[in-house]
């Protein structure tokens, strides 16, 4: 980090307040990056993060306040203008163009041109030039499509730069990620940082702050809780920032169910696998067991679980349930076996948002029932308000469209679509993502108790901590395939870091 | 490579299209026939160019023909009713047209509607103005319209290259450097992609899509003017259906309908097929026309099927690439 | 249904009554109607009657576009099924001659929707190929002539009527009718809402997306067909070249106007016919008051405007109305 004007502010937001429709988004908060630091922004959900970007990249207006960029006070009215002024944002979901070739991504709007015609080959020229700043040595005449997200968000990053940024936002960047990508990515960040451009990182993940951050500012509910030295800020003191009290034991504590070793399985897989999806794979669930699945992202995590659903149709092996074998041919047959699924993607995979609570909690039942016995209207009241209760949905009215409700809250509907199905066997792919810590705490206390009442649980995540709190047995993927099996007292971070880490002769020795 | 192919595949289309036309007619293979498809299918190439623009960037024109048939209309009474010039009545329709056509990409934009919408108001109201104006075919009879249609370099073998498939040939070699070598072009592309995406890299989205849909009507008027100049007439009920004529043709010509990929030079292709087509069955004499319109058909189904698997082969690819990125 | 409609459907009811005042103020004997010949007739009734063929392409394509499709080639297949019942009709008996025609349509149907569901193209992309071959198809079958017919059991659905109501209009109220019940009285309704809501997340719910896709294209084939033989009973003949032409364009517009969105999920049958009706009155009306009926375009270009202006994104928040105001998503 360089010392040099470390006093003046790059970017200095003063009292910015932001209402929709009444309700303060932002109130008064006040902000301050320097130059050539990296500066966590956090809070949780509805606590103002992405309201206060809007307002300063210009995406949204505000109602009072100042933002000042060296001093100057700015007020870009679209991302352009911010852009022009020097401030730059990436997205989690980059906003790039997969049909065009990654030079004309990164020149779009800027190409270099003669006499109104666009000079095709300085412009790869300048490209490569630029990336190779970047560590990437790629075709720049490919379409950019090809290639992987975290390429895709280099290059992202590339651009904003190359736009003269001065000021790079980045809204979590690293959810998609795994963590060597996490590492390029940060490797750039810190170049970036220490060529003086302030950058503002948005995560959700701790870890990732204390490994990178200067210093932290933390939001909730619209207000400026508090701006630290990332340094002089425990994690404890971290998360009581964020949440205004103390975090439930609930996370930390093991309490594995006894394991009644001599029961069989409920269902089982054998072989189980899809060429260039996930390698054969063998394994037996049963009724009141949790089964944790850990891996970096892209291990084949979610391709198991989508595969053991039939959402992905397997080409080798076999599966049987109660010692039958059965057919996974779709999710229908797996419904029709008393499976559930609640998938990663929220939005695009699990909530229909324009249909009403109560018609997102009714839809699997409805589906295995087929649509010749419809369930009545009264049926659906009853079993919409059973579980709106009994997990707490908020606001408890059925008839509200589900997209207007919190990330929490509809995961909790989600859970409650297959809860109503009376499912054996639930598999919840990360079920705590996107969803604020307080109902964390409540999503994994509902997991614990479906366990207790008797149902088959299968949940990835890559959350360790969470993992190790509720699973009785954990498998480990890497590179696609079942690596280790971890049970009983062998489940620890620790345990389960090893098995992503070691080498496959390793690993043999670690699985139970 | 792999985006070249839809056109390399259209381009053998043709060519073997026309090679088979050959072995059938012997008469077939003159300049004069291959001439008489340029001439004939003028009005429907400057078009086709507009269209091209418009279906890159995301979006569908369902305005054209109207604006075509208001075109003639609009020629026929201020030459032979007002008296103007020809010229300047050319110029005072081309005017309209744009306007017409930014009025369009403006409503797209600034209220966010689809496109589809947008322009079905447009040819309502396009076909709904011009049988206003009026509703019988005037012909027109100005100097230029009994001498240009005629003006043409005659060429070896009774071919003649006419004005007006010169002027479809230099909108098509305009069209082409405006899409393929300068920003604007990229932006359409970078429009098809996504959206959202190419306003948040900062590009004006508004100023390109009210562009595109102002270039569209703009070629939909010179196309009327070249229609009004083929057929010496002003009709209210000209060039009905010819924004399906002209889709199908950018589609034939390899562009994704769904926007973000294609070439001006497939659209070229995809417009001589459709002649070929026509010329086809006027040579046979025994098949009737509308064999001309299940053809096309035929032939759409093809490249949209053959795009399909393509669009989905790519994504296969671009699945497993990104699979293999290893974390080292 | 019954209950859902009043409440949502306010401005479009409003809507229509003010274009039927509109008419009665330019004609004031729009309300005058006879009982003649066991059937009604008069210009309301008119309304009713030439709605007919629009009001049926708009029961199917409400459905289509619920699935957050929209099929652009019912015009041809009204066309081809016309054609099909009118070459029929005078050489077979009229049970082959219905038959024939529907089938025709729910082939047209299948076409679509195969192309749609299974091979995934874009519904917008599907149907326009056989909405530029379909014509062709059907002057293939009426050899580019119009098929004129004398048999009386097939005109019967232009001129005949049941219990005083021309035979059209009760066409529209069976299959009206059939369809809602078939929705609504099943689980159907809630399937295709879901289909058009979230594809992807319907499937992984274990909804039957690809068949309730299928499904709609080839009842929206059905209804088309059933236009198709409504529009050539009128003109006790078919004519490949005009039958149904642009009403595919009619039918989106009345579908609209019923307070859908274009990027699917809620829909209603009934509003859908209502807005049919809405197009027709407006029609009627210009008629009536004397006007070019070139000016109908016109007018049709400013109620596409109107509902743009309704219901365009950019303006939601300032109408108060919850089904008008829905905001058009994109994706």
């Amino acid at each position: 980090m360089p010392t040099t004007l470390p006093e003046r502010p790059l970017l200095e937001v003063r009292g910015l307040t932001k209402s929709f429709a009444g309700l303060r988004a932002l109130d008064g908060v006040d902000f301050t990056l320097r130059a050539g630091e990296i500066h966590a922004l956090l809070g949780e959900n509805g606590a103002g993060k992405s309201t206060l970007i809007k307002v300063v990249t210009g995406v949204l207006s505000r109602d009072a306040g100042t933002v000042a960029l060296d001093g100057r006070a700015i007020a870009p009215r679209t991302a352009g203008q911010a852009a022009e002024a020097g401030i730059a944002t990436v997205y989690q979901e980059v906003n790039l163009l997969p049909n065009l070739s990654v030079a004309q991504n990164l020149f779009l709007g800027r190409e270099p041109t003669r006499f109104g015609i666009v000079r095709g080959g300085a412009m790869r020229r300048r490209a490569r030039e630029i990336l190779k700043d970047f560590g990437l040595a790629i075709d720049v005449a490919a379409p950019l499509g090809e290639y992987s997200v975290a390429v895709q968000h280099i290059i992202a990053i590339a651009r904003a730069v190359d736009l003269s940024a001065r000021v790079l936002i980045l809204d979590e960047p690293t959810a998609s990620l795994d963590a060597h990508e996490v590492e390029v990515l940060f490797a750039v960040m810190r170049r970036l940082a220490s060529r003086g451009i302030g950058i503002v990182f948005v995560t959700h993940f701790l870890d990732q702050v204390y490994t990178i951050c200067d210093r932290i500012t933390v939001l909730r509910n619209g207000r400026l809780v508090g701006e630290r030295e990332t340094a002089s800020l425990p994690r404890l003191d971290l998360v009581t920032m964020m949440l205004g009290r103390e975090l439930s034991e609930a996370t930390h504590e093991r309490s594995h169910a006894a394991l009644d070793g001599g029961s069989a399985a409920y269902a089982s897989f054998t072989g189980f696998g899809k060429a260039a999806y996930v390698a054969p794979f063998d394994l037996a669930l049963h009724r009141g067991e949790v089964v944790g699945l850990a891996g970096l992202l892209g291990s084949g995590r979610t391709e198991t679980a989508r595969l053991l659903f039939g959402a992905e149709r397997a080409d080798h092996g076999s599966a049987s349930v109660n010692g039958r074998p059965v057919r996974l041919g779709s999710p229908r047959d797996a419904i029709r076996l008393g499976f559930g699924y609640c998938p990663e993607e929220r939005k695009t995979d699990g909530i229909v948002a324009e249909l009403t609570v109560r018609e997102n909690i009714v839809l699997a039942l409805q589906a295995r029932r087929g649509f010749l016995r419809p369930l009545s209207r009264r049926r659906q009241d009853e079993i919409a308000g059973r579980f709106i209760r009994l997990l707490d949905i908020r606001p408890a009215d059925p008839e509200r469209p589900i997209g207007l409700l919190s990330g929490g809250n509809q995961q909790k509907a989600l859970l409650a679509r297959w809860l109503a199905t009376e499912p054996e066997l639930l598999i919840l792919d990360e079920p705590t993502r996107g969803i604020d810590v307080g109902a964390h705490a409540e999503i994994i206390r509902l997991i614990r108790q479906l366990c207790a009442d008797g149902l088959a649980l299968l949940v990835v995540s890559s959350e360790l901590d969470e993992i190790v709190a509720y699973a009785d047995r954990v498998v480990v993927l890497r590179d696609r395939a079942h690596v280790a099996t971890l049970e009983g007292e062998a489940v620890s971070e620790t345990a389960i870091l090893s098995a992503i880490a070691a080498t496959d002769a390793v690993a043999g020795r670690h699985a139970a | 490579m792999n985006r070249l192919l839809p056109v390399l595949v259209t381009t053998a289309v043709f060519l073997i299209g026309f090679a088979l036309c050959c072995l059938q007619f012997p008469n077939f293979l003159s300049t004069r026939v291959v001439f008489n498809l340029l001439t004939d299918n003028a009005f429907l190439g400057i078009v086709a160019v507009g269209m091209t623009f418009v279906i890159i960037s995301g979006g569908i024109d369902l305005s054209v023909g109207s604006v075509i048939g208001f075109t003639t209309v609009f020629l026929a009474l201020a030459i032979q009713r007002a008296g103007l010039p020809p010229l300047v009545a050319f110029a005072l329709v081309l005017v309209v047209c744009a306007a017409f056509g930014a009025a369009m990409g403006a409503v797209i934009h600034h209220l966010e509607m689809p496109p589809f919408i947008v322009t079905l108001a447009g040819m309502f109201l396009a076909r709904g103005a011009s049988f206003l104006l009026s509703t019988e075919s005037i012909p027109i009879d100005a100097a230029l319209y009994t001498d240009l249609p005629d003006a043409a370099i005659r060429l070896p073998g009774g071919g003649r290259l006419t004005v007006i498939a010169m002027i479809m040939l230099a909108v098509f070699v305009a069209g082409g450097l405006l899409l393929h070598v300068t920003r604007f072009g990229a932006t359409v592309y970078a429009l098809g992609g996504n959206r959202t995406a190419t306003a948040l890299m900062g590009v004006r989205v508004g100023r390109t899509t009210i562009l595109i849909y102002t270039l569209s009507s703009l070629l939909a008027g010179l196309s009327g003017i070249v229609f009004s100049l083929y057929t010496s007439s002003g009709n209210s009920l000209a060039a009905t259906g010819v924004e399906l004529d002209t889709i199908a043709a950018v589609v034939i010509g390899g562009t994704l309908l769904t926007g973000g990929q294609g070439f001006m030079f497939g659209t070229f292709i995809g417009v001589l097929i459709q002649g070929l087509i026509a010329t086809y069955i006027t040579f046979d004499g025994t098949l009737s026309s509308w064999w001309t319109k299940i053809a096309t058909g035929v032939l759409l189904f093809a490249f949209i099927a053959f795009q399909q698997s393509m669009v989905g082969l790519a994504g296969r690819r671009s699945r497993r690439r990104a699979a293999g990125v290893a974390p080292a | 249904m019954a209950l859902r409609l009043p409440r949502a459907g306010t401005p479009q009811i409003l809507a229509f009554l003010a274009i039927l005042a509109v008419n009665w103020v330019v004609s004031p004997q729009f309300f005058d109607t006879r009982f003649q010949d066991g059937r009604l007739f008069g210009s309301l009734v008119d309304v009713f009657n030439r709605g007919a063929p629009v009001a049926l392409l708009s029961i199917g394509m409400a459905l289509v576009i619920a699935t957050r499709g929209i099929d652009l080639s019912v015009g041809a297949v009204m066309a081809i099924c016309g054609a099909v019942a009118a070459s029929l009709a005078d050489s077979h008996p009229l049970p082959v001659a219905l038959g024939a025609a529907l089938g025709a349509g729910l082939l047209c149907g299948l076409w679509n929707g195969l192309l749609v569901a299974v091979l995934g193209i874009q519904p917008i992309v599907a149907t326009l190929i056989l909405m530029v071959a379909g014509r062709g198809i059907a002057q293939l079958i009426t050899e580019g002539r119009i098929v004129t017919f004398s048999d009386p059991g097939l005109a019967w659905f232009g001129g005949g009527s049941v219990l005083g109501v021309p035979a059209a209009v009760a066409v529209v109220f069976g299959m009206l009718l059939l369809t809602v019940a078939l929705v609504r009285g099943t689980a159907l309704g809630l399937m295709i809402e879901a289909t058009g809501g979230n594809a992807r997340a319907s499937a992984l719910a274990g909804v039957g997306t690809r068949a309730m896709t299928l499904a709609v294209y080839i009842w929206c084939g059905l209804c088309a067909s059933l236009a198709g033989i409504v529009a050539a009973a009128d003109i006790r003949g078919a004519d490949a070249n005009n039958a149904g032409l642009w009403l595919e364009l009619d039918a989106v517009l009345a579908v609209v106007i019923g307070g859908a969105s274009l990027f699917g999920g809620r829909f209603s049958l009934g509003l859908a016919v209502l807005g049919a009706l809405i197009i027709q009155a407006m029609n009627t009306g210009i008629l009536l008051s004397g006007f070019p009926p070139e000016f109908n375009l016109i007018v049709k270009a400013v109620v596409v405007l109107a509902v743009l202006l309704v219901q365009s994104p950019a303006l939601v928040g300032i109408l108060p109305s919850r089904q008008w105001g829905r905001s058009w998503r994109r994706r």
